[in-house]
């Protein structure tokens, strides 16, 4: 029977929840670019296996278990795409075999979780953004082409309580380059690559009235142009600062987030700002707010101790790797062997790998079980957290032989319970 | 697991039925009390609390335990979780100081007595988070209080006067959120910090809506009441955190006088500490306790919860966002802040109580005038975790309130501002045990509407603590360190007849429920249907169809149909 019903993308971290789904020719309408591709046939893994065996999937996950337990320090990766009801399973399996529990965003926005413990994340959500923004600055983020319906759904072109028209907001972008979505922008500041930082601090300085400490020149751009882009942002009704990687990831990392948020703090004393990260995965939110209630930290977790202990440049994916500090990893919903540095990938060919994933991916090649899940918001249902914590329910719309990331670690949970035993 | 229970020779307290230090026997089956001869005494296990005080489990009516407050909380403080209170064994791993894990959580109540815990304010657009937090918390029953004061559908109605649509949109949003009642944070104010402002008193204008506090309170209390929700309005009131506020808090719980309600107040106000200040400035500020005390005991429909600071370190966590940025901006601490859609805010700054510090100081001392000078009847002990503090530091609050020598020997260490500041020091009140018994059991069941919870009678739910206490032979007033030792941590917890802590140390893993009022069946909810496709269409950034939570996705949900 052909059905035409909602779905909530599990694509990025816009989550947009106004999906359209015909189940019957598995196509989407309203979805951007990279959501519809997400939601269509897509080639997958096609069954669990072992050593590259096709078996069931108890015994995979039997097979699975026994790595798991027989392992001293094992590395449980990835969680930004599955749903918190899996996450959660994931924690606790790490918790039981004394392993490390790390996330995607420990190679992306990790910089900024560290600002919060610096500085705190003065915020708010995406529904603030669109109903009140009239100033609105994009910061080494380019949603065009990595969150392609944000602007319309909740930033440059949204319409709302106070924003009845795109002409009453300004939409300001700072990057390195032109991007797609600077071409949208009413304003377009290019800086110099690595110098977020210094063009912060003047604009604080500038806003807390000492312009005299700025050089005529801060990145690349003038005093002038800090200066109207300072009086610009002093004069905004509600403002938001969208950061993206170009900040998280260029020289500064979690000091650039750091120094921003400090200007927003600043700002606050004028009028009302805030700022939020441009989170990737769709639910790499859920990736730390889980690990957050249930244990007390977003990533980089070692539990070989019996209890949590949290360390960036100690306990993250690629650290733990390069280090050759795990010695058995389970991989799920990422592929750390197309995007990990090559040391680290190195150490993960030498160690026994479970991969749970619906497609097939780089790290498949490398892993000893591969087993194959179910595709949350399509085939199996689940919380997500969109990039500005705001949780949403994704669906099963189809009925599929694959098993959920959920019920394949309840599996796997109870399996290692059995053999700790 | 047990399904009899026969709890022998303890000295019960069960202040409810009126039970004041007798020594009797207690009888469980299938989770609930029941008579004597309801159960077969050989197959019953005996559980001998001869010399010991047995009492209902704790209720904790007001407490932030769930929710993207209390983990954007945990993330910006990593330092709070160094404490390791538990290592992975045959329970989960607990940590935390202050701010603590979910299963910490529902560990260190069990650990203290207490079997209910309720989380006192859910944002509506995160509720489902807030759920996912309590179903991962350990021991306790619980539910969630979602937030209400600057909803623009509220202020719309408000400003509308139409009750009907008001009731409706009530009845709708506790069903959505599976939230249990209405909680009131700064009515007006939060909406006026979405363009920079806060309300200064219950007249001021909410910018954008033709309403005042005083507007939105009266209707929320009105409508809760036509509805018979369990819980009344739960108010956090206006001007939190400024000196002078105690007029304003007058003032507010003033608005219902008249109102009746058989079976319960017709208004809580929360943390009171937080809102009693006298004073025009920090130099000045002094206690305002001493008023608001003696208006709630002059009504009969209001009841109040203390917001006990504790010295040493805390996190203050409010849906009162202008009031956090006042706090970051006046200690210079992190601070983080969420706007939420067109519902409200919440922001989160962390603290720590200085004993030698005159303000914090002052703040302990008016909590305690709070708890003491208030009609026992109507005063709830909380410490608004972990606003003021720690909830595991309740034995300290239950052992101050019953002993002047305790308190005398406290305000030895802290500042001396309190002897000018506060009437603390020559108030002579000692409460009895069955008052603090009442406090922290079958009061806040009451100011709920639990009528299950709270007390032993048959039919309660079979929700018990075993404290080493006799209270025939205890000394309240001097004895006060065996007191604070006793209800740190219990003999016995027992959660719907399970034995979930012996001695102290936990023997079993028990998930409670989570309770939710539906109240669809007393408004007209087609009433409101054309203004949520509205609103959602042009305000909100998810669709009407995917906003809520149901009742599938929790793990042991307890529908409340009213």
């Amino acid at each position: 029977m052909a059905e035409t019903v909602n779905v909530v993308c599990t694509f990025c971290g816009s989550v947009c929840d106004d999906g359209q789904f015909d189940t019957e020719k598995f196509k989407s309408k309203k979805l951007c670019k990279l959501g519809s591709s997400k939601f269509s046939e897509k080639e997958r893994i096609k069954a669990p296996m072992v050593d590259g065996k096709e078996v069931s999937y108890e015994e995979a996950i039997e097979k699975a278990a026994e790595i798991l337990v027989n392992a001293k320090k094992p590395l449980l990766y990835g969680w930004a795409s599955t749903v918190n009801e899996a996450i959660r399973l994931g924690v606790i399996l790490t918790e039981k075999v004394g392993g490390v529990y790390d996330q995607c965003a420990s190679v992306c926005h990790a910089p900024g979780t560290l600002a919060v413990i610096e500085e705190g994340l003065p915020g708010g959500t995406l529904g603030a953004i669109k109903n009140r923004a009239d100033v609105v600055v994009f910061w080494g983020a380019n949603p065009m082409e990595a969150h392609p319906r944000h602007g319309m759904r909740y930033s440059i072109s949204a319409k709302g309580l106070l924003i009845k028209d795109r002409k009453q907001r300004k939409v300001i972008v700072v990057d390195v380059r032109p991007t797609k979505t600077a071409k949208l922008a009413d304003e377009f500041i290019q800086i110099k690559p690595g110098y977020d930082y210094p063009i912060i601090s003047a604009l604080r300085a500038i806003i807390s009235g000492n312009a005299d400490a700025v050089p005529d020149e801060v990145g690349g751009v003038s005093k002038e142009k800090l200066i109207e882009l300072a009086e610009t942002m002093k004069n905004a009704k509600y403002g938001a600062v969208l950061y993206g990687l170009g900040v998280t990831q260029s020289r500064g990392r979690d000091r650039n987030i750091e120094n921003a948020v400090k200007l927003i703090q600043l700002l606050n004393r004028h009028t009302r700002w805030v700022i939020w990260p441009m989170r990737g995965h769709y639910n790499v939110v859920g990736a730390g707010e889980v690990p957050a209630w249930e244990v007390g930290y977003q990533y980089a977790i070692d539990f070989s101790r019996g209890y949590p202990r949290f360390s960036p440049a100690e306990f993250s994916a690629v650290e733990v790797l390069k280090r050759r500090d795990c010695d058995a990893a389970l991989i799920i919903s990422s592929d750390p062997v197309a995007h990990f540095p090559r040391a680290a990938v190195k150490h993960l060919k030498e160690i026994p790998v479970i991969q749970i994933d619906p497609f097939p991916n780089m790290t498949t090649l490398v892993a000893n079980v591969v087993i194959p899940s179910a595709i949350a918001g399509i085939e199996a249902e689940g919380t997500a957290y969109r990039m500005d914590g705001i949780p949403l329910r994704v669906k099963k719309v189809v009925e599929s032989k694959y098993w959920s990331d959920e019920q394949i670690l309840e599996r796997l949970l109870e399996k290692v319970e059995e053999l700790k035993r | 697991m047990h399904h009899m229970l026969h709890i022998k020779n303890g000295i019960v307290i069960d202040p409810k039925n009126g039970v004041k230090a007798e020594k009797m026997d207690i009888f469980v089956k299938d989770g609930k009390i029941v008579e004597e001869g309801e159960i077969s005494k050989n197959e019953a296990k005996v559980i001998d609390a001869s010399n010991k005080l047995v009492v209902a489990g704790g209720v904790d009516m007001h407490a932030h335990i769930a929710g993207s407050k209390i983990n954007t909380g945990r993330t910006m403080r990593p330092e709070e979780m160094r404490v390791v209170r538990l290592i992975a064994n045959k329970f989960r791993t607990a940590v935390g100081r202050v701010l603590l894990t979910s299963p910490a959580i529902g560990y260190e109540y069990a650990k203290m007595g207490y079997t209910s815990a309720f989380e006192a304010a859910q944002p509506p657009i995160g509720a489902l988070h807030t759920h996912e937090e309590l179903d991962s918390i350990p021991m306790v029953d619980k539910a969630a209080l979602p937030v209400f004061g600057n909803w623009h559908f509220v202020l719309k109605y408000v400003a509308e006067k139409d009750m009907e649509k008001l009731k409706a949109f009530i009845a709708w949003a506790i069903e959505r959120t599976k939230g249990f009642g209405v909680k009131v944070v700064n009515p007006g104010g939060v909406e006026a910090w979405m363009y920079g402002g806060n309300v200064s008193s219950l007249d001021d204008q909410v910018p954008g809506f033709n309403v005042t506090p005083r507007e939105i309170i009266t209707s929320l209390v009105k409508a809760t009441e036509e509805l018979q929700l369990n819980h009344s309005v739960h108010l956090h009131c206006n001007r939190l955190g400024v000196p002078g506020n105690y007029e304003t808090t007058v003032e507010s719980i003033k608005l219902v006088d008249g109102i009746k309600n058989d079976s319960r107040q017709v208004l809580h106000v929360t943390h009171v500490q937080f809102n009693a200040y006298a004073g025009d400035s920090w130099r000045t500020v002094a206690s305002g306790a001493e008023a608001i005390a003696k208006t709630v005991n002059a009504m009969d429909n209001v009841t109040i919860d203390m917001g006990q600071p504790i010295f040493g370190h805390a996190t203050a966590m409010t849906g009162d966002a202008p009031f956090q940025f006042t706090l970051h901006r006046l200690t210079g601490s992190r601070w983080s802040n969420k706007d939420s859609e067109i519902e409200g805010g919440a922001g989160i700054v962390p603290i720590a109580y200085l004993p030698k510090n005159p303000v914090h100081a002052l703040q302990w001392a008016i909590g305690l005038e709070l708890g003491l000078l208030t009609d026992s009847d109507k005063v709830v002990l909380t410490t608004d975790y972990p606003n003021g503090g720690p909830f595991t530091e309740y034995p300290y609050i239950m052992a101050m309130l019953m002993s002047k020598k305790m308190r005398e020997g406290e305000l030895e260490r802290v500042s001396p501002f309190v002897q000018k500041a506060s009437n603390l020091p020559a108030i002579d009140v000692e409460k009895s045990l069955e008052e603090v018994i009442h406090m922290t059991r079958s009061l806040p069941a009451r100011v709920l509407g639990l009528p299950n919870k709270g007390h032993l009678g048959v039919g309660a739910d079979a929700d018990i603590a075993i404290y080493d206490l006799n209270p025939l032979e205890v000394d309240t007033s001097n004895d006060f360190e065996k007191i604070y030792k006793a209800f740190k941590t219990a003999v016995y917890t027992i959660k719907d007849g399970n034995i979930l802590v012996k001695d102290g140390e936990m023997v079993d893993e028990y998930w409670g429920k989570t309770y939710w009022v539906d109240a669809r069946g007393k408004a007209d909810m087609e009433a409101i249907k054309d203004d949520l496709n509205e609103f959602f269409s042009k305000y909100y950034t998810v669709e009407l169809q995917n906003y809520g939570v149901e009742e599938r996705w929790l793990k042991k949900p307890e529908r409340i149909v009213i």
